[in-house]
């Protein structure tokens, strides 16, 4: 069967977006391939800096026949069902239908007799369709032309035929260019143009070529050698994924070479030398393999093999990293010039929010907050304070402008540099983390307190002025935040009670209030991904005041593992009953049955016994809980079940004595509110 | 190639005129093969701006069917880049050499790496890359797609195709090209220090520098843009050139069909020099970030009420129509 060849050779494609483009074209042809009926063996899209490419493998050489029959409207139909049904069938006149009888009369049949067409027809409107709706995330116009394309477009390479024959052109145009079975090779080694015939030469030409198609095979090339030099004079390659993928997207020819940076450097800390190296100039760094420490060389990827061995190429890539490297220890060594907390009042002119005030009216409050949290953790107040007042400073300094993704680290370093306490420094970098869901959370105390404050701060504020996340938009991250509250609470075992924390810092109580239900919503997100029941969440937090996210954790911990075991199911299966009983009775009776019980109407002992048993498991429920002992407060609940089952077993609650049954209702009552020193059981399913 | 011609007509003074010794024999060398292609070889605009792109001839030339294919030096101010000329590459005046080629030539990346092997940058040692660079300028209301042109790591132009400008699609598309000139040159003579260029190309004691030429003015004007500049002033000149502007705009319609405009050109003046007095207003620090935004839209609307005047006018393509 035959094969399909596709190249898009164009002007330079951005490096990030062809991993994308690739999947898209073998999508979109292949989709389109399938729905007209053109069921094709294998497809392998691939992408350079210069072009796109597409071979799918045992095209079908002509689309299966297609016969199918279309009923019309009845004979004498009005003309505007006629004329519709012609339109449908795309019949010429009624006369080419057939007509056919059924139990209501004559009616009008058409039968469609396709004939499939040659699949190099169909995919030569198929491909300039994919083109002019090709879903690259930016195009273009060029030229006085109106098409659209990640940038200009040159040439189109597409052919199809068996592997047995010379395969023909599949023809068509787009927007000038007319499609053909030439390409050209590297932009500088090999730029003469050449015929293709399939998918085999062009790959084996290209590569003559000096064009590697395959990113995949570009990247590993790339990696080995990398490794090799770096191997070879005793060093690592510090690797990484991402630059080596973009790398792989910016050459068509990949050539490795080593270049060499002043020793002199190696004083800036490793983190600064790595971001100006990576970010700036898409180059790789090593390090010793004994000491980890990085050295003063670099890993470059060029282009093309040049006339003289690399060497121009080296030497332009070593000035510009010792310009770079340069001005990054400039910047450094400048930064060291200026201590954190002088940096200070320049923040009293760095509006955080129009309406949240300046940066400096943001770190006094972090501060204040700070020193509230400080014995709730457990941290030393005075350190908890400072490393507050010190954490956003970085944010002035020169590394950090150049490099935002070095924020927090470089404030480590520099409070390092001027000798602050260990745990102030950690917290400079420490109290941004968790940064996502695979962050690690901080565990120094003081650590600990900066980060809860830092979050609390800004969480409270965008509620205060009213501009909470809806929907898909969260521009200030504060789902992030909350959640990153929630996972330094929960995975230290604090005890935070966040409604107390929330009314120092936000005066409207329903500003707080509404803050308190997003953090309940974000730990049910959060416990839920965990694998934990949403009912049982909603359980425990229906009951009032849960506003300490450590014990409402163990608290639905507890609950689940009670609710596995046989006695958790039974008195589970026991409230139901209860409650229904009393749902109906009270729908019934228009009145509610909340009151006490009298003790003295009590008749059968397994009311008596019942009762009993509720104060008994209430008393010890409730003491349980206020040791925060969940699991003995559910062991509590299920000395309850044999009373429950025996009640339900002997005790008729419907009895004809008015007050009798109002007394076993009120009994029953007793249940619902007895389970509830441990959870809302009516928000629990099954 | 333009340099052995050079070299064939005048034997004496040829090392002086060589690109990759002398900052004014790369210019000459770039307008030379710009000028041989057949762009109009332009003098720089008479007035600050903070890049070549606000030259007319780029701004509102990129604008309407006509063809347009020119190139010139343009002085660019910046001032918040003024580093006192302490550091040896940042400058809050320095020279881009523009190119615009309307509507974009088919070979306009050959012409551009032809451009370079005139200067004396060889393809076949050097690796040239092109790097993702999307342009926008919010003041201008303009924005592109291109790269950024890499020479062995090192970024010396800016290659852009012109979507829109002053918020009208460009139709045919221009083609920009921009050169750091004084990068460029730092790169072919080898020096890591803007100020170490050799600015004549000679070596005997009528050798002049860079920074004979420039060191000087660096110092003062960063001291001006951001110490001393009259901020009162600039506010006041910020109001006069917007009201300016909008005033020639208003003034220059032929008639109340708005089909002709008869003064795009000096109000678009009006709107370059409201953009300076901004930037310099920025670098004193006496805008706030909020107050920022509000005065790039400012020079955003003038910018796109002068783009709209100029489609008006002949240059534009607008078809004359009776006074």
């Amino acid at each position: 069967m035959p094969d399909l060849l596709l190249e898009f050779l164009s002007e330079e494609i951005p490096a990030r977006m062809q991993a994308r483009a690739v999947e898209d074209l073998r999508k979109l042809i292949t989709d389109r391939l399938v729905a007209a009926g053109l069921v094709y063996e294998g497809a392998k899209a691939f992408a350079t800096p210069r072009r796109l490419a597409l071979s799918v493998r045992g095209v079908p050489a002509r689309q299966p026949d297609i016969k199918e029959e279309k009923k019309g409207p009845r004979v004498g139909a009005p003309d505007g069902a006629i004329a519709g049904f012609l339109k449908a069938a795309r019949l010429k006149s009624i006369k080419e239908a057939k007509v056919q009888a059924d139990k209501k009369g004559d009616f009008y049949l058409a039968v469609i007799d396709r004939r499939g067409r040659p699949a190099i027809d169909v995919i030569a409107e198929m491909i300039p369709e994919v083109a002019q709706t090709f879903p690259w995330p930016k195009s273009m116009r060029w030229g006085s032309g109106r098409f659209n394309w990640v940038r200009p477009l040159h040439s189109i390479v597409a052919t199809f035929g068996p592997e047995t024959e010379e395969p023909e052109i599949v023809r068509f145009e787009i927007d000038g260019i007319k499609s053909g079975d030439q390409t050209r090779g590297h932009r500088f080694m090999a730029p003469a143009p050449f015929t293709v015939r399939r998918f085999d030469d062009y790959v084996a030409k290209l590569e003559n070529a000096k064009v590697v198609l395959d990113p995949a095979r570009r990247a590993d090339m790339i990696l080995a050698d990398a490794k090799n030099l770096a191997f070879a004079q005793g060093y690592e390659l510090v690797e990484d994924e991402g630059l080596l993928a973009e790398v792989a997207g910016l050459v068509e020819w990949p050539v490795t070479l080593m270049g060499t940076f002043n020793e002199t450097f190696l004083a800036i800390p490793g983190e600064v030398i790595r971001a100006t190296i990576h970010n700036n100039q898409k180059c790789f760094v090593l390090r010793d393999t004994q000491t980890t420490k990085l050295i003063n060389k670099f890993i470059l990827v060029a282009n093309e093999e040049a006339a003289d061995g690399g060497k121009a190429i080296i030497a332009g890539n070593e000035r510009v990293i010792r310009a770079r490297l340069s001005d990054a220890k400039f910047f450094y060594e400048t930064d060291l010039k200026m201590r954190l907390e002088d940096r200070l009042p320049k923040f009293n002119q760095i509006v955080f929010h129009e309406k949240l005030g300046t940066q400096a009216d943001r770190i006094t409050r972090i501060m204040a907050l700070a020193g509230q949290l400080a014995p709730i953790v457990g941290a030393d107040r005075v350190n908890a304070e400072r490393a507050a007042q010190l954490c956003k400073a970085d944010l002035l300094t020169e590394v950090v402008g150049e490099f935002p993704e070095l924020q927090g680290l470089m404030g480590r370093y520099y409070a390092e540099a001027q000798n602050e306490d260990e745990e102030i420094a950690r917290a400079c970098e420490d109290h941004y983390k968790p940064k996502g869901p695979d962050d690690l959370v901080p565990a120094d105390p003081v650590s600990v307190v900066v980060a809860l404050a830092d979050k609390i701060d800004t969480l409270a504020g965008f509620w205060v002025i009213d501009e909470k996340p809806t929907g898909s938009k969260d521009p200030y991250a504060l789902r992030r935040a909350a959640l990153g509250v929630i996972r330094i609470v929960v995975d230290n075992r604090l005890r935070l009670p966040l409604k107390k924390v929330f009314q120092k810092v936000i005066k409207k109580s329903s500003a707080s209030n509404d803050l308190l239900a997003f953090f309940v919503d974000r730990l049910k997100v959060q416990l839920r991904e965990q694998g934990a029941r949403h009912d049982l969440v909603d359980a425990v937090f229906a009951l009032e005041g849960q506003d300490d996210l450590l014990m409402i954790v163990q608290r639905v911990d507890a609950l689940g593992k009670f609710l596995d075991s046989d006695d958790g199911k039974n008195l589970l299966a026991g409230y139901k009953r209860a409650t229904n009983i009393i749902r109906i009775e009270e729908k019934k009776d228009k009145r509610h049955y909340t009151a006490a019980p009298d003790t003295k109407r009590y008749q059968l002992p397994e009311e008596k016994a019942l009762a009993d048993a509720i104060v008994v498991a209430k008393k010890e429920a409730s003491s349980a809980v206020d040791k925060e002992d969940f699991a003995a407060a559910m062991r509590a609940m299920a000395r309850l079940r044999p009373r429950v089952d025996a009640f339900f077993d002997e005790v008729t609650v419907n009895v004809d004595d008015k007050d009798l049954r109002e007394n076993r209702l009120k009994l029953l009552n007793q249940i619902r509110e007895a389970t509830r020193a441990v959870a809302d059981f009516s928000k629990i399913e099954g | 190639m333009a340099e052995a011609k050079l070299r064939a007509s005048d034997g004496t003074h040829q090392s002086n005129l060589d690109p990759s010794r002398s900052f004014q024999g790369l210019i000459f060398a770039m307008q030379q093969y710009w000028a041989n292609w057949g762009c109009v070889i332009l003098q720089p605009y008479d007035m600050e701006v903070g890049a070549g792109t606000f030259h007319p001839a780029t701004t509102l030339r990129a604008l309407g069917p006509k063809p347009w294919n020119a190139a010139y030096v343009q002085p660019s101010r910046r001032p918040k880049d003024g580093r006192y000329g302490e550091n040896p590459n940042r400058l809050q005046h320095y020279y881009q050499f523009q190119v615009i080629l309307k509507p974009s030539p088919p070979d306009i990346q050959d012409l551009y790496l032809s451009s370079l092997k005139a200067i004396g940058i060889d393809p076949e040692i050097h690796d040239i890359r092109f790097v993702e660079d999307d342009w926008e300028s919010p003041t201008l209301g303009a924005w592109g797609l291109g790269w950024e042109c890499w020479c062995d790591g090192m970024e010396v132009s800016q290659f852009t195709y012109f979507q829109q400008v002053a918020g009208f699609e460009c139709s045919p598309v221009a083609g920009e090209l921009t050169y750091g000139l004084e990068r460029l040159a730092m790169y072919v003579q080898g020096v890591d220090n803007a100020f170490a260029l050799n600015f004549n190309g000679r070596d005997d004691d009528k050798k002049v520098t860079y920074g004979d030429v420039f060191l000087q003015a660096e110092q003062e004007y960063s001291r001006h843009n951001f110490e001393f500049a009259d901020t009162a002033m600039l506010f006041e000149q910020f109001k006069m050139a917007e009201a300016a502007c909008q005033k020639y705009l208003g003034a220059g319609w032929a008639n109340g069909k708005k089909q002709r405009h008869l003064m795009a050109l000096p109000a678009y003046d009006q709107c370059i020099k409201a953009s300076h007095v901004f930037n310099l207003l920025d670098a004193r620090g006496v805008i706030s970030a909020t107050e920022r935004q509000s005065y790039i839209l400012r020079v955003r609307e003038l910018a796109k009420a002068c783009g709209e005047a100029w489609l008006a006018t002949e240059g534009g393509g607008a078809a004359s129509v009776a006074r």
